[in-house]
């Protein structure tokens, strides 16, 4: 069976791959352009590990095809540093030991950068609700909602 | 040692790699022309298989459809990692036609992408003769045996006349609990990839024992140890589920070697549900007898955990009860059901972390009988000694982390009867208990090496499955070489440095950190070697004890002179590195000398609504007393994940085996309950200022186990003083809150 060839920008940088048609996003992401900060926690779009921004939109990779892509816009744990400056989420998860393994890590900072992005001053319980999706299992959700509220505040310069 | 990074709350040195999603992982590593296996499991709980249709093979892409059928035969030579069960032997995979247990794997299939590789597992026909397999310990086939003993723990053990004392005791209580089995569950599934070169084997591979994969994979395969790497720079969290190898390890280098290309063997997570293990499901009975005044005079504890027919699993399930209390007559037995399941494996607190909970929840349910306040119990019952081997303990902070925990946790604000605090039409308790766990030391390996550049390279196969190894780790040999942390870069997780024992029982800390630190003397002593046999050299002939470290520089005894630094050293003698491999283990005197564990308390309060029945943990806070701590940003942070883990064992988790054919029945994460955010409220976590100068040379007792101990328990008692209900099951669920 012939690949489908997809072309799509991931991060800002137009890209292209090749892939089965049962692909997922997850699995071209990860396999074929070799960008691995999204994980493969479930594959049911239950813990929220494969988070990405499909135009602006929160999905679970997991539960996306490769070739739903196509002409889209995807953005990934990748991109959210600018160099070597980490995105104010990033510098507020170290802050607050708001990570002990790193597996679930990427996609609550993608689904938190998606809520600040919407809601610029959420509330705390916004922040639960939102993040209930991201499983974690070692570190302490409450450590990850400070972050999430403290880089929030910086974000708007309060 | 002068501690500049010892006990500071640095952030963790992985810290970025994980944020900006740099850091690699077992299934991270994809190599050239890599294929994909897909692990084909049973879909009975025990029997043979008659057939496996071959028509699958034909699929496009299929490279490989490997089974009993067509496996090789592996030599599976005598092999035991510590962390394998003393008694039984490990599954040997893809080796007969027998079923052991549900979602056994029966075949592996090989193609050339993950999608075919799953499309032709999915199309695999496979025929079974069934037979019903028991899976449940209160089966009335189920029967309990006494584990051989394996020279780690006793499974009866006595002192005083337990029954008469019982028999005669002014007030007793007698409980019985059944706690659920439960899966680790780590959010990174099980991956390896397998890569042969000639008769050498590569494995990236989840492990948080990677010394003892390399071992294992070679006695599978007859290799011979030094042909098998294992590489696993970072853990995607494991709890106990990665210590042992498990049959995929095997399988993936299997296919490899049958396809001659590298392949990537990644479970799902329905597989994590039973192939590599679980906290066993336990069956306890606590009976306590005690004094009007509130002394204990019995303890009798009867526990049982469920393992698989091929081999004996055996955690701490009786161990805490022995030398918690002070009591003169005290029993406790624990016995095995073998049943048609895979083998359980430690899961975070093993063992302490059931048995504890049939201790504290008797000790609760004691102290309303007594009309004594539960803390004060605990108090009127501290040990001065350890009464079940008559040794001290090594230190011994428990009633120190009751009084600072019930201070700011507000103890003194609840009212001692049930169903007596209230929020609106919400029922409040309020539950403590003790937690513990051993303060262990496994042997220990490290290398350390210093550059001309005045930098030191540090190495030992330890794991950091999140606890912050990597940082803990650099802070040490920072500290005992007396440079900055940032000229220290510590490598792990790779099969070719120095042996570390497993990640797990919370003892890396102090096994790994003892290695390094040594490792990190021995280098100073051969760099002292080093300036003494220089004529250039301040030091040129001096011995050691004439010569003194202090701030990275080697100098005179008590001189004023500020001394030649590393890079001075290593530069003088031509840039060659200097390194030192040093293996440490404790001293075995320490052990016959002192009884040796963390101890903590810990506090809930749980709303429980009374209308539908659903207990939630509104505030928690654990104090424990663990010895000296590292890096308490990160201290902070372990410990609230383990209690959060016992928020999970107490209200949640729950692995449901199908009594039909044992099939997991909540194979995935939609229902295998864990704490959400929306689930976890304010934790908050203390530290008594404990100096322990007998358990090891850092003084470290270890946090990820005691951490969860005593949370379940502290719920239990909590929702107890809420609603006036006992629950004697874990998880506390609704059905057993209804009608409160």
């Amino acid at each position: 069976m012939a690949k489908h060839h997809v072309t799509t920008t991931v991060n800002g940088d137009p890209v292209e791959y090749l892939c089965e048609s049962e692909q997922t996003l997850l699995d071209c992401l990860r396999d074929e352009l070799d960008l691995v900060g999204a994980k493969e926690g479930c594959s049911s779009g239950d813990c929220g590990a494969c988070s990405v921004l499909l135009d602006g939109r929160l999905v679970c990779s997991c539960l996306v095809l490769g070739v739903e892509a196509e002409g889209r816009s995807v953005e990934t744990i990748e991109g959210m540093a600018q160099g070597d400056e980490l995105h104010p989420l990033q510098r507020k998860f170290l802050e607050h030991a708001a990570l002990q393994c790193g597996i679930c890590t990427p996609g609550i900072l993608v689904a938190a950068k998606a809520l600040l992005a919407k809601n610029p001053d959420p509330t705390e319980t916004q922040v639960r609700y939102w993040l209930a999706g991201n499983l974690c299992r070692c570190t302490g959700y409450d450590k990850i909602v400070r972050a999430v509220m403290d880089a929030a505040a910086e974000m708007r310069g309060a | 040692m002068n501690p500049q990074a010892i006990g500071k709350p640095l952030t963790r040195i992985d810290g970025r790699a994980k944020v900006t999603g740099a850091a690699r992982y077992a299934a991270e590593f994809n190599q050239p022309n890599q294929a994909y296996a897909v692990i084909v499991s049973s879909t009975i709980g025990l029997g043979r298989i008659t057939g496996i249709d071959p028509a699958a093979e034909h699929l496009p892409g299929v490279l490989a459809i490997i089974s009993h059928l067509n496996a090789p035969r592996l030599p599976y030579n005598p092999h035991k990692g510590g962390i394998d069960p003393s008694y039984g032997e490990r599954l040997h995979v893809l080796q007969d036609d027998q079923v052991r247990f549900y979602g056994q794997p029966v075949a592996l299939v090989v193609a050339d992408t993950l999608v075919r590789a799953e499309r032709a597992a999915a199309a695999l026909r496979i025929t079974y003769d069934a037979q019903h397999p028991i899976v449940g310990p209160r089966d009335k086939q189920a029967k309990p045996i006494a584990p051989e003993a394996d020279g780690r723990l006793e499974a009866d053990n006595v002192r005083g006349d337990p029954e008469a004392a019982l028999a005669s005791a002014a007030v007793a209580v007698d409980i019985t609990s059944d706690i659920a089995r439960q899966n680790h569950h780590p959010m990174e599934p099980h991956a390896t990839i397998a890569a042969w070169d000639g008769d050498r084997l590569t494995l990236w591979s989840k492990s948080q024992f990677v010394a003892n994969e390399q071992e294992e994979i070679a006695a599978v395969f007859g290799m011979a140890p030094e042909n098998v790497q294992v590489i696993c720079p970072f853990v995607g969290g494991a709890f106990g589920t990665s210590l042992r190898t498990w049959p995929h390890v095997t399988l993936a280098a299997l296919a490899a070697r049958q396809v001659g290309r590298p392949v990537k063997l990644a479970l799902t997570r329905r597989q994590m549900s039973f192939t590599t293990g679980h906290r066993p499901r336990t069956l306890q009975r606590m009976a306590l007898g005690a004094t009007r005044d509130g002394r204990l005079t019995s303890i009798i504890h009867e526990g049982t955990g469920e393992t698989s027919r091929y081999e004996q699993f055996i955690e701490s399930l009786t161990s805490g009860t022995d030398f918690m209390y002070s009591c003169p007559n005290v029993r406790t037995r624990y016995r095995l059901v073998p049943l048609d399941t895979g083998t359980p494996t430690y899961m975070r607190g093993p063992g302490e972390a059931s048995g504890m909970y049939a201790l504290e929840t008797a000790l609760d349910e004691l102290a309303y009988k007594l009309g004594i306040d539960p803390i004060e119990l605990r108090r009127r019952n501290e040990p001065r000694i350890d009464e079940s081997t008559n040794r001290p303990f090594s230190s011994r902070s428990l009633m120190a982390c009751y009084d600072i925990g019930a201070e700011r946790f507000g103890w003194a604000k609840r009212t001692p009867e049930p169903q007596s605090m209230r929020d609106g039409r919400l029922l409040i308790g309020m539950g403590t208990a003790t937690a513990t766990y051993p303060a262990m030391q496994f042997p220990a390996s490290a290398r350390a090496r210093l550059l001309a550049d005045g930098t030191a390279e540090i190495e030992s196969a330890a794991s950091d499955m999140g606890p912050g190894t990597y940082t803990s780790m650099t802070q040490v040999a920072a500290d005992t070489l007396g440079i900055p942390v940032g000229r220290v870069r510590f490598s792990l997780g790779n099969s070719d440095f120095p042996p570390a024992p497993p990640h797990g029982g919370s003892q890396t800390m102090a096994a790994v950190g003892s290695a390094i630190r040594a490792a990190c003397l021995a280098v100073q002593d051969l760099l002292v070697e080093r300036a003494a046999a220089n004529p250039r050299s301040p030091a040129h002939n001096m011995g050691k004890e004439a010569l003194e470290w202090v701030d990275g520089h080697l100098r005179r005894k008590g001189g004023a002179a500020s001394g030649q630094s590393y890079a001075e050293i290593v530069g003088a003698a031509g840039g060659v590195p200097v390194e030192a491999t040093v293996s440490v283990a404790r001293d075995p005197e320490i052990d016959n000398k002192y009884s040796m564990h963390a101890f903590g308390a810990v506090f809930v309060e749980v709303s429980v609504d009374p209308d539908v029945g659903i207990a939630r943990v509104r505030r928690a806070l654990g104090a424990y007393g663990a010895g000296r701590i590292v890096n308490p940003r990160l201290a902070r942070s372990q410990c609230l994940g383990g209690m959060i883990g016992g928020i999970g064992m107490a209200l949640m988790e729950h692995t449901s085996l199908d009594a039909r054919d044992g099939r997991p029945v909540n194979a995935h994460m939609a229902e295998y309950l864990l704490p959400v955010n929306l689930d976890i409220p304010d934790l908050d976590v203390l530290f008594v200022d404990e100096v322990d100068p007998h358990v090891n040379p850092l003084g470290v007792k270890g946090l990820g186990e005691v951490s969860l101990v005593g949370m379940a328990p502290a719920i239990a008692n909590a929702v107890f003083h809420a609603t006036g209900r006992r629950i004697h099951e874990l998880p506390i669920r609704i059905e057993h809150l209804l009608g409160v």
